[in-house]
């Protein structure tokens, strides 16, 4: 290729003289060329109380990897016996001075465990990790529950604005979506639970089954997993960039709550707006059963409300909607927390979005399950 | 050594433009095999705009930039590769990638670009760190456990894991205390006696640009106006130049090594 400098091959050749081993390096030993004589020298065998000749008139050029492979062979025969240098050119000297002392530094490399300790190490830690991380949790919880108590008492410090803000971020923005799903989970469930009861003739409990089911548990579940997925992860988001770029270090410099100022606002629109979404959602999920039954069942939407009047009892509407107040103040604080955890750099924006996500939703589910088990308890 | 005489670099008519706005115009500049070139320049004369163009991360508008005797511009993307070997760039904040260690990181070009056996690339990548004065025990850490400082040296071993002809450093010292700064200083002047680097420096460190530049390039109305050595830059006669190497801070610079 015009341009582009000639390079000649390194090569090494190896042989006795008398007592002495004698090698010689030829070529230029740059770190394009070195593969195969970096396996040779490796190979080399070297006899105990060798006294060995490298001879190095013969390099043309040679850059810190060839200064590297000569320094470590010369260590090499040191230590077995004895060597000599002959021949190196000029500026090889220099190189192969600065190669030595760069690395009569890095042989203190960190000693290795053995895997399965590390293993065992590694699940001790995380157990440990976890236990504190819940503790943070909590005690966060209590800060942020803290400064929402401090408004009652301090009405004049309410912001309205950021409130009303992240309300149509988290509600109104939201409503669309919600809806949607609601109206497809609810004609799913119609479908398939009087497919399910025809076989026992009884297709007209479906509508039971349908108010039942979304009322108590599918409303709610399904607006807090797609808000802790939409707007729970926006929230880490929002504040883990805010302090990658030191916002948050600002705020308490300046004498400011970011608790209050942050975390307090978005609590409480999620609080309000996750009922509202799940009202919206209980009476789409019924809409969605109605117009499967009046397809493939016949039941006019007269009857499927009548029907609906009948077998619907209050509480199964307060027991979502009570849910939905638990479930909102966990998403946003899990949601805030993890933001707040961001350290630096925009991957640890993004594994922490991750996070907030993942355990938002995992502690919706736990608080459902406890809840249930509550509800009957209290037979309610 | 053949194909381009003591030029390195050859740049000539270069034009860059963003939009409207035209941020170079006729551009000269002579890069020789060797030596420490320090750009200097106001904000916003493109003296980073300059390095990326030359390393191809810009396309320019008009003009030719000879690198090694050759226009990459005019090359396929192999034959580009080839070339882009024989350089390595240290960008400003180090540029490393996050999800790999120190040492992997300096081990990317060496996977990338030859065939070595493991553990020859585990030695290369100790001693790079330890040419760089970084610690043995940076290697298997990630960038983020790292100071500001440590990873403009780790950014730089990076840059030079294929032995390269040519350095780009961009603002090497900004952001580094004076120690810091000054021991960088020494770091690149040590390698390039040894290795015989031409090094390509953005700077706006007079300590630098005094310690170690072997010339000085003073971009300013969209060209380089002047190249020469301190001696000659304090002489010429332009107001930014002087203003540059006669304000108080240059002063303090140029009497301390006096």
């Amino acid at each position: 290729m015009a341009g582009t400098d000639e390079m000649s091959t390194a090569a090494l050749s190896v042989s006795q003289d008398g007592q002495a081993l004698v090698l010689k390096a030829h070529g230029d030993w740059v770190v394009r060329t070195l593969s195969a004589v970096d396996q040779q020298l490796r190979e080399l065998s070297i006899p105990r109380g060798v006294r060995a000749e490298f001879d190095l008139s013969d390099i043309d050029r040679a850059d810190t990897t060839g200064a590297w492979l000569i320094e470590r062979t010369r260590l090499a025969l040191h230590d077995a016996g004895s060597v000599t240098l002959t021949g190196a050119p000029s500026g090889l000297d220099q190189l192969l001075d600065q190669v030595s002392n760069a690395y009569a530094d890095t042989d203190t490399l960190p000693p290795r465990g053995l895997s399965i300790l590390n293993s065992i190490e590694g699940l001790g830690r995380g157990l440990v990790g976890a236990f504190n991380e819940g503790l943070h949790l909590l005690s966060f919880t209590g800060r942020t529950i803290h400064s929402m108590v401090r408004w009652i008492y301090m009405p004049q410090r309410i912001r309205i604005t950021p409130i009303i803000y992240h309300m149509e971020q988290v509600g109104l923005n939201a409503i669309p979506i919600i809806a949607l799903i609601s109206f497809l989970i609810g004609a799913v469930i119609a479908f398939l639970g009087s497919d399910m009861l025809r076989e026992f003739g009884a297709q007209v409990y479906t509508v039971a089954l349908v108010s039942f089911a979304f009322l108590r548990e599918f409303g709610v579940l399904l607006t807090a997993i797609m808000l802790a997925g939409r707007s729970g992860s926006a929230f880490t988001a929002q504040i883990g960039s805010m302090k990658g770029r030191e916002e948050i270090d600002a705020m308490s410099a300046l004498g400011l709550d970011y608790v209050e100022l942050l975390v307090v606002p978005r609590v409480i629109a999620m609080i309000i707006c996750l009922p509202m979404l799940t009202f919206l959602a209980d009476i789409m999920g019924l809409v969605g059963g109605g117009v499967v039954l009046f397809i493939f069942e016949g039941i006019s939407p007269v009857q499927y409300f009548i029907r609906l009047e009948n077998v619907t009892e209050i509480q199964h509407f307060n027991v979502g909607i009570i849910k939905s107040v638990f479930f909102a103040a966990a998403i946003a604080i899990i949601g805030c927390y993890q933001g707040l955890k961001v350290e630096g750099s925009a991957e640890s924006v993004g594994q922490r979005t991750t996070l907030s996500v993942v355990e938002a939703i995992f502690t919706v589910i736990v608080l459902d399950a406890l809840f249930a088990i509550y509800f009957i308890q209290i037979d309610y | 050594m053949a194909g381009y005489g003591s030029n390195i670099i050859s740049i000539r008519g270069l034009k860059n433009q963003f939009g409207t706005q035209v941020v170079h115009e006729r551009l000269d500049l002579d890069v020789h095999r060797g030596e420490v070139l320090g750009i200097v320049g106001g904000s916003g004369t493109g003296k980073s705009v300059l390095l990326r163009t030359i390393v191809g991360l810009n396309r320019q508008r008009a003009g030719s930039i000879e690198v090694f005797g050759t226009d990459l511009t005019k090359l396929s993307d192999d034959e580009r590769r080839e070339y882009e070997t024989r350089w390595g760039v240290l960008f400003q904040d180090g540029a490393l990638f996050s999800s790999l260690t120190v040492a992997q990181n300096i081990q990317v070009p060496l996977k990338e670009h030859l065939n070595l056996s493991p553990a020859l690339m585990d030695e290369i990548a100790a001693l790079k760190l330890g040419l760089v004065g970084l610690p043995p025990d940076a290697g298997p850490k990630y960038p983020s456990e790292l100071s500001g400082g440590m990873r403009k040296r780790a950014g730089l071993a990076r840059a030079l894991a294929l032995d390269p002809e040519i350095v780009f450093l961009d603002e090497p010292t900004a952001g580094l205390d004076p120690i810091g700064a000054a021991a960088f200083d020494n770091l690149i002047l040590s390698l390039k006696k040894s290795l015989g680097l031409t090094v390509f420096m953005v700077t706006h460190d007079l300590d630098s640009l005094q310690a170690i530049c072997d010339r000085i390039a003073v971009l300013s109305d969209k060209r380089v106006i002047v190249v020469g050595t301190m001696e000659e830059m304090l002489r010429f006669n332009h107001p930014w130049v002087r203003e540059y190497f006669h304000g108080p801070r240059a002063r303090a610079a140029l009497d301390a090594k006096t």
